[in-house]
Formats: structure tokens, C-alpha cells, sequence
């Protein structure tokens, strides 16, 4: 065991930490938009809504988070034309890339929390709403909004800890997350084992924070 | 279309290839993990404190830390670990571990830790009165365990078994850093060579979803086997 090495890395890791949790956090919010779209549009009762939507979720769940990233990161800039409109300032940065890619990804998954979510609701508490006289828009807004988000919580706090295991894979893509930096220091200096622990035990560290983030939450929300 | 014709002037074998290679990863690995989960399930289950431990510390640290990192710590220190217990023995040359059994190896790791706790699960969800029926019929220990539980287990875990299975099919995407030649690897070949990366990444898509596709219908199979007289 070098201790020395485990000590002297352990800055730079938890500098390149922050920078998992900044590709986690924009991902995490743009991708619950996303969902929450999706989750409307698998409840719409046009057939092709619905079936884009299914289609998007299932194309996405199917396919492994590294084919979505290389497909944007490499794929989509080849494609001339968009190299002439101003997503190309986007496309071109491989921390967007990384993104899009999470944000599309967690999007697919969370779409499927909330769509269940919005299907496990009672319709008791729907036609409570309705008899009282609300309109249907005050109804989904205040009522199934926030009883789905309730429901959905403990699936939603997976999501996160799977979606912040995803994050590593930005290494990839030539960002120096924590996995990337973890990669360098064990390239560099051949003591996986060292850099395994210190890197492991950031990343354990992040899991135990979401998941008792999550616990509080879901205590707070809780009915009774 | 070209680009996919057998033979030497396209990728199409390559990529069949791959793909047979995908599969036998994803499978040796899933083989790996129900070994470590048969090991680890009964820690998990056990009343003595100490072995929960072991069995807990094992899922949360795989469970928590990223599926990258631990290829990482296989790739870079699976040779090294071996040649020191090799020096054990007195064997001092280099040794160098193939590609595949890294792969699989942490990758069945891995699935291990999400098996275990599929099995966990379904063990305890099994009645009471199955374990006590057992004991009354006299049989043995062997006897109780795979007469009774284990059918039971196995109907009840299927269902989540199939998801780690689709995990485990997908994290195999992430042994290409390691450079076996498989669909990941293989695709990133021929983009590098034909530079249109933008047709074989799709294409890789299509063969992960075509693996994930046939798995659910195999596995709806088998659900429907299991759970007879349901």
C-alpha cells in the first residue's frame, strides 16, 4: 500500500469529483424536462404520440449509454450540414457531447418512472378534483404532478446513483471526470489498488449523500 | 452498404464476429455472477453479523462505484495481482491475463452484486410455511434446498434476473477500453478506418438492440415455463 500516493491524489480526485457532479446535476435536470414530456406524451391517446414516445424510450433503455455518447460525440459531426448551424458550437464540445448524450439517456428512464408513476394514481383522487369543480389543467398541475413525484421518489433516487455511475463514462470523451483523473493516476503510476480506493470511496461517499438525500425526501413527502 | 459486405472489402463478418464475442462475454459474465452470487447470497441471509458484512460491503461498494472503474482496476491490476501470488509460488516471469477473462471477470463482478440481491430478495419473499413444510417432510438440508426453495427462488427472481441480464448485456459495451474486439471495439475500428463513424456507431445500436430485443422474447419463454401452475 502506498499511502503517500492514496494521500497526494486524493485533492486532485476531489477536484475532478466536482466536475462529476456538474455533468450529473445539468444532466439530472434536463433530462427530468425530457421525462416528464415523454411521460405525458406515452399518456396521450394518439397512437403515434404515443408509439414516438415508447419508441424513444425503448431506443434508448435498448442501446448501451457508451453507443450514445460515440453516436453524438463522433457520429453527428460528420453530418455536414450541421457543422454550418450554431448547434455545431454545441457539438463540437465534448462536455455538451457528454450532456446531451446523459441528459437523452436518464431522460428515456425517468419518462418510464413517471409515466408508471402517473398510472399508479388513483382515479378516486382525479374525480375528487373533478366533482369539486377544478379544470382538468389545475387538476394534472396540482394533483397528478405532484402525487407522481411522490410516487415515483424511490425509483427516481435509482435513477440518480445509476445515473452518476453513468457520468464515468464522460472519460471517454476526454473529460477529466473522476473516473477520467482515476484513469490518469493509474496510467501513470501502475497502483490501481490505491487509486481504486480513494476514487471508489469519492464516488461511495456521492451514493451515501443521494441516498439519504433521497430517504429525507421521501419522509418529508410521505402522506401520513 | 457496402461498408456491411462479408468478406475483405466490408465489415459485415467483422461485426457478426463481435457480436458472437458480445454474447460470450455477457454470458461468461452473467455465469461469474451467479457464482458469486451463490457465495454471496447465503452471507447476506446468514444470521452471524460479521459474514452480513462481508456480504454487504461487497454489494454496496460494486453497486456504488462505477462499472468503469472496476474494469479499470481488473485491466490495470488483474496481472499484477496475479503474478504476485504466482511469486508466491516461485514463479517470477511476466503474466499477462487475456482480454476476454478481464472482461468477464469484472464485468461478472459486477452482475454478481445485482444477482445477489435479486436472490436475496426472492428467497425472502418465499412463505414462511414452504421452510417449515420442508422441515415437517424430514428432508434434508440438500433436499429442502433444492427441492422446494430453489424452484421457488427461481420463478420469483426471473423477472428482475432478466433486467441484471440486460445490464450485464449492456456494461459489456464498456469492456471495449480494454481492447477486446467486440461490438463496441469493433465498431470504433472500422469508424477509425473508414471514417464514417456516424454509420457504424447506428449500427452498433441496432445490434444492441437486436440482442436486447431477443433476450426479452427468450426470457418471456421462460418466464411462462416457470411459472406453471401459477
Amino acid at each position: 500500500m502506498d499511502f503517500e500516493l492514496m494521500i497526494n491524489s486524493f485533492p486532485k480526485l476531489l477536484s475532478a469529483a466536482a466536475i462529476t457532479l456538474k455533468l450529473l446535476s445539468v444532466s439530472l435536470i434536463i433530462g427530468l424536462f425530457i421525462g416528464l414530456l415523454f411521460a405525458i406524451l406515452r399518456l396521450n391517446k394518439n397512437i403515434f404520440i404515443n408509439k414516438f414516445a415508447y419508441g424513444y424510450s425503448y431506443l434508448f433503455r435498448g442501446t448501451p449509454l457508451l453507443v450514445q455518447i460515440f453516436i453524438i460525440y463522433f457520429g453527428l459531426g460528420q453530418i455536414e450540414y450541421l457543422r454550418t448551424t450554431f448547434l455545431w458550437t454545441i457539438l463540437k464540445e465534448p462536455y455538451w457531447c457528454a450532456i446531451i448524450a446523459f441528459a437523452l439517456n436518464t431522460g428515456a428512464y425517468t419518462s418510464e418512472i413517471l409515466r408508471s408513476a402517473f398510472q399508479t394514481i388513483k382515479p378516486g383522487i382525479i374525480e375528487a378534483g373533478k366533482s369539486l369543480g377544478i379544470s382538468s389543467k389545475v387538476i394534472f398541475y396540482k394533483i397528478q404532478i405532484p402525487i407522481a413525484i411522490r410516487q415515483s421518489l424511490p425509483a427516481y433516487g435509482n435513477e440518480i446513483i445509476l445515473m452518476m455511475k453513468g457520468t464515468s463514462l464522460a472519460s471517454t470523451v476526454t473529460i477529466m471526470d473522476l473516473t477520467g483523473v482515476a484513469k490518469y493516476i493509474i496510467s501513470t503510476t501502475f497502483r490501481p489498488v490505491e487509486v481504486f480506493i480513494v476514487a471508489g470511496g469519492i464516488y461511495l461517499f456521492m451514493t451515501f449523500i443521494i441516498h439519504n438525500l433521497i430517504k429525507y425526501l421521501e419522509k418529508k413527502y410521505s402522506f401520513n | 452498404m457496402e461498408l456491411l459486405a462479408f468478406g475483405d472489402t466490408g465489415w459485415g463478418d467483422e461485426l457478426f464476429y463481435a457480436t458472437l464475442m458480445t454474447i460470450a462475454v455477457a454470458i461468461t459474465a452473467m455465469l461469474i455472477g451467479f457464482f458469486f452470487a451463490l457465495i454471496f447470497t447465503p452471507l447476506k441471509l446468514s444470521k452471524n453479523k460479521f459474514l452480513n458484512l462481508i456480504a454487504n460491503s461487497y454489494t454496496t461498494v460494486i453497486r456504488g462505484v462505477p462499472e468503469l472503474l472496476v474494469i479499470y482496476l481488473f485491466f490495470f491490476g488483474g496481472s499484477a495481482a496475479i503474478m504476485f501470488v504466482a511469486s508466491i509460488f516461485g514463479y517470477g516471469e511476466y503474466i499477462e491475463i487475456n482480454a476476454f477473462m478481464t472482461g468477464a471477470f469484472s464485468i461478472g463482478i459486477i452482475s454478481g452484486a445485482y444477482s445477489t440481491e435479486v436472490f436475496r430478495g426472492a428467497i425472502q419473499s418465499i412463505d414462511k410455511g414452504q421452510f417449515e413444510a420442508a422441515n415437517v417432510l424430514g428432508l434434508s438440508k440438500f433436499g429442502k434446498f433444492f427441492k422446494i426453495i430453489l424452484p421457488q427462488t427461481l420463478r420469483l427472481a426471473l423477472p428482475n434476473l432478466s433486467n441484471v441480464w440486460q445490464i450485464t448485456l449492456k456494461d459489456t459495451s464498456l469492456i471495449s477500453v480494454t481492447g477486446l474486439v467486440e461490438i463496441m471495439r469493433q465498431s470504433y475500428v472500422a469508424a477509425g478506418s473508414t471514417r464514417d463513424p456516424l454509420f457504424f456507431y447506428s449500427c452498433a445500436a441496432v445490434l444492441y438492440l437486436l440482442l436486447t430485443f431477443l433476450s426479452m422474447k427468450l426470457i418471456n419463454k421462460l418466464e411462462v415455463k416457470y411459472s406453471r401452475g401459477y
